[in-house]
């Protein structure tokens, strides 16, 4: 099971986290900084993977992102690898070309597109299309909400 | 199923269909997991092999990650008695890699497999070569290098003059990483093979003849030439007095502790060599030693004079003997390497079928430990000379002292026929007695010694008519019993009228644990039953060694510790007796800490240090109890390393008051 995800700037800003397990807020911090710090020392040709504590840590720079997932010891690396690339590839199809920014300003899509495509640590959702489909779905959802909320204001309905 | 792991096999050889990265990482996946899926079974040797070929293929491969993994995998593979040889083909490629490799922890796993595959037949080559390695290797991995080469020089030495080469080798190429454990288990092993007594002490002559060499070589040097440098003191070059400069020449340099040790060395050349006597007087009389600012030194360097000058020669034989063998065991270093890396160490036994390691039962190993550790860890006691610490005499003299003046502690809940002891006094007490009534006295005196404990429990008949079906058992639950071994002589069932029989009781502890054990004692007296129970003084504070610090390192622990809330514990609690500040001292160092004095800027103030030992760790405490004299209240705080240790010493501490 993936213990957690987390994304972060070459910058070390942490952008985005995801926790499958409970954690009290001052060891995540811990956690999340022990991470970056290891992860940004380290130099682009070495392998994705680490051993730290009991877990292993899969990490993939995508730009100026890095992509970090903490898994258990019989989990598989290789496939964390496509986890994280299939997010990627989730996050360019929705943004169109992802860069850091839009993950910064639109935070809840990149998290509600996660929570599509993993649930409790482990994937849920293979398939990129029904991913896509339900936030598209929820988006229209939004904005019905919002349009409605519009017209409430101005006294339409 | 095989089949299907067969196709599985088959399609990793086929030629990947597009140039993708993410392909081929879907592709490996599920090669990886059907690789492990092999090793779990273990079964079919020609699966296995096709693995392991597989994997062979990846050790060149140009993915970082694919070469990582296949190292991680072959470290399993290495296990299974089927593919090991066919594992240990592809030797030569991890050696490379083991060097080449630009990722550290690529590296790491390399010494990992390497580890794994070793055997009676590539050891000498594979230690050679992470002996070569270790000379260049990444600072972070060299402990854990270090350790994995002593474990394999030890255990597939056939020859044991190699075996003390390649550790001797280790401390000159890496003597700050070689712990504690390696330097102990090379004297034990040195100690305990006559043939390779007089080798050791002349390849360590010559490796003491080195300009520089590390404080770890001078200990062993030092142990192994007081035991055995008359074996090469023939040879002119090497003569007593040669011997005894050279070690000289380093006393300078080193540390109290080795200091410490070469003094012994010292004492015991005197004995061996009776012609450099006045040479090695004359430095125990030196200013630096006699009133050496260190009191371990000093109180060495004056005891030895003294025995120097006075006892007579039969004496000095006799004190001075060389050391009995040590009894075998499992490599501590094993232990450490397990400690260090938890779950990552990979089995390196299953090929060794002619000398598998002897696995005791810890309770066999409390008696083994205490005689082992005890003559090794001689540092940790102030004097040499041999103590016989299971001599009953001279407990029962102890006690007759304690009987006259011992009070009887509170009894809770004592009905009738039975009774229930839990004599708190006994937190900061190791000798007195447990409990007293008409017709039984029980006694105990106790002696801790790292994470080993022994106690001497004594029962007293008080009546005229003997003690019929006594029996005292043990009232321990499992779960604890993991964390406090303890082990418990039967005693006999018939207690003479007037009569005194001592029962001993072993503890080791494990791990950090709450609560003690209690004992049930059970027997009848003019066909009435009699059961009373007794919680034993074994709280985990026994285990306590004091620390000496200085203001400065101890504020500095202190802030250390105090970081999180999870390492402190604090109590604020009214006095329970009278407030006297005497009294509290004396319990304070009974506690088994060491009281730091003039650190504290309030003189009222406690302050103590102390680390409790535990066979899977150590944990560094501190304390710090302010009394109220006004309000006649305590505050104690506690901090330590590990939350439920600070919460357990708060607790007990804080009960005596």
């Amino acid at each position: 099971m993936m213990q957690f995800m987390l994304l972060f700037s070459r910058q070390g800003k942490l952008r985005l986290q995801k926790w499958y397990i409970a954690h009290p807020d001052k060891l995540k911090k811990k956690i999340t900084r022990e991470l970056i710090t290891t992860i940004l020392a380290r130099k682009p040709k070495m392998c994705s993977f680490l051993e730290w504590r009991d877990l292993k840590i899969v990490y993939k720079r995508y730009a100026s992102l890095y992509f970090c997932c903490a898994i258990e010891q019989d989990d598989n690396e290789l496939l964390t690898l496509e986890i994280i690339h299939r997010y990627v590839e989730l996050l360019d199809k929705y943004f169109g070309s992802v860069c850091e920014l839009d993950i910064i300003f639109n935070f809840e899509k990149a998290y509600f597109i996660l929570d599509e495509l993993l649930l409790g640590g482990e994937v849920q959702e293979t398939s990129k299309k029904n991913v896509l489909k339900a936030i598209a779905a929820q988006d229209l959802l939004q904005e019905d909400e919002a349009v409605e909320g519009a017209l409430h204001d101005i006294g339409l309905l | 199923m095989n089949e299907c792991l067969e196709t599985i096999l088959n399609k990793a050889q086929e030629p990947p269909k597009s140039k993708k990265v993410q392909h081929s990482n879907a592709k490996n996946a599920v090669l990886f997991e059907a690789i492990s899926l092999i090793i779990h079974n273990d079964s079919e040797a020609n699966l296995l092999v096709r693995a392991c070929n597989q994997l062979g293929q990846f050790l060149s491969n140009r993915e970082t990650n694919l070469r990582y993994l296949a190292l991680e995998s072959m470290c399993h593979l290495a296990t299974s008695e089927f593919s090991h040889e066919a594992v240990k083909k592809h030797q030569e490629v991890v050696i490379l890699s083991m060097k080449m490799e630009k990722d550290v922890s690529v590296r790491q796993q390399a010494v990992d497999l390497l580890y794994a595959m070793c055997d009676k037949s590539n050891a000498e080559e594979i230690v050679q070569e992470m002996l070569n390695y270790l000379e260049t290797a990444d600072y972070s991995i060299r402990e854990e290098m270090v350790l994995k080469v002593a474990i394999l020089a030890e255990k597939y030495a056939t020859d044991y003059t190699w075996y003390v080469d390649v550790i001797l080798n280790l401390i000159r190429i890496a003597g700050d990483y070689v712990s504690e454990e390696v330097w102990y288990r090379v004297i034990q092993i040195v100690i305990n093979r006559d043939e390779v007594q007089g080798y050791a002490a002349k390849t360590v002559f010559e490796a003491l003849q080195a300009p520089a060499c590390h404080e770890n070589m001078v200990k062993v040097g030092g142990y192994i030439l007081g035991e055995f440098g008359n074996l090469i003191a023939g040879d002119q070059r090497s003569s007593p007095a040669v011997q005894f400069q050279l070690l000289h020449s380093k006393y300078h340099l080193c540390s109290p502790m080795t200091r410490a040790l070469l003094l012994s060395t010292y004492i015991k050349f005197i004995n061996l060599f009776p012609e450099i006597r006045t040479q090695v007087q004359e430095v125990f009389k030196q200013d630096s030693n006699l009133k050496s600012a260190d009191v371990e030194l000093q109180q060495r360097a004056s005891e030895y004079l003294q025995l120097s000058i006075i006892a007579s020669s039969d004496v000095l034989a006799t004190v001075l003997e060389e050391m009995p063998a040590f009894p075998e065991r499992e490599s501590s270093i094993l232990a450490v390497l397990k400690k260090k890396k938890p779950g990552r160490v990979p089995e390196n036994d299953i090929k060794d079928n002619k000398s598998p390691t002897p696995i005791t039962n810890h309770n066999n190993d409390v008696n083994n430990t205490t005689s082992g550790s005890a003559d090794l860890l001689g540092l940790s006691t102030p004097t040499t000379q041999p103590e016989n610490i299971g001599n009953t005499g001279v407990l029962l003299d102890v006690l007759g002292d304690i009987y006259g003046g011992g009070k009887v502690g509170d009894t809770r809940n004592s009905s009738g026929n039975t009774w229930f002891v839990d004599n708190k006094k006994f937190v900061c007490k190791n000798n007195g007695v447990l409990f007293e009534n008409d017709l039984i006295q029980i006694g105990i005196k106790s002696e801790f010694r790292q994470n080993l404990g022994r106690l001497g429990l004594f029962y007293g008949n008080k009546t005229s008519a003997s003690l019929q079906s006594f029996s005292s058992t043990l009232s321990w639950p499992d779960e604890n019993a993991t964390k406090l071994s303890v082990q418990m002589k039967p005693v006999e069932p018939v207690l003479e009228a007037g009569a005194q029989i001592q029962q001993m009781i072993n503890a080791e502890c494990i791990d950090d644990y709450t609560d003690a054990p209690v004992i049930i004692v059970s027997f009848t007296c003019n066909k009435v039953s009699y059961k009373i129970t007794v919680k034993l003084p074994l709280t985990i504070n026994k285990f306590f060694e004091p620390t000496e610090m200085n203001g400065e390192s101890f504020f500095a622990r202190w802030k250390n510790l105090g970081n999180t809330n999870q390492q402190r514990s604090q109590k604020i609690f009214k006095a329970s007796s009278p407030m006297n500040l005497q009294v509290a001292r004396t319990k304070i160092m009974g506690f088994g800490m060491q009281l730091l004095d003039g650190i504290d800027p309030n003189p009222d103030n406690f302050v103590c240090a102390g680390i409790i030992h535990m066979r899977s760790q150590q944990v560094g405490c501190l304390l710090r109890l302010e009394p109220n004299k006004n309000a006649q209240m305590y505050r104690l705080t506690v901090r330590s390393s590990k939350e439920s240790v600070s919460v357990e010493i708060c607790d007990l501490l804080s009960e005596q008051f």
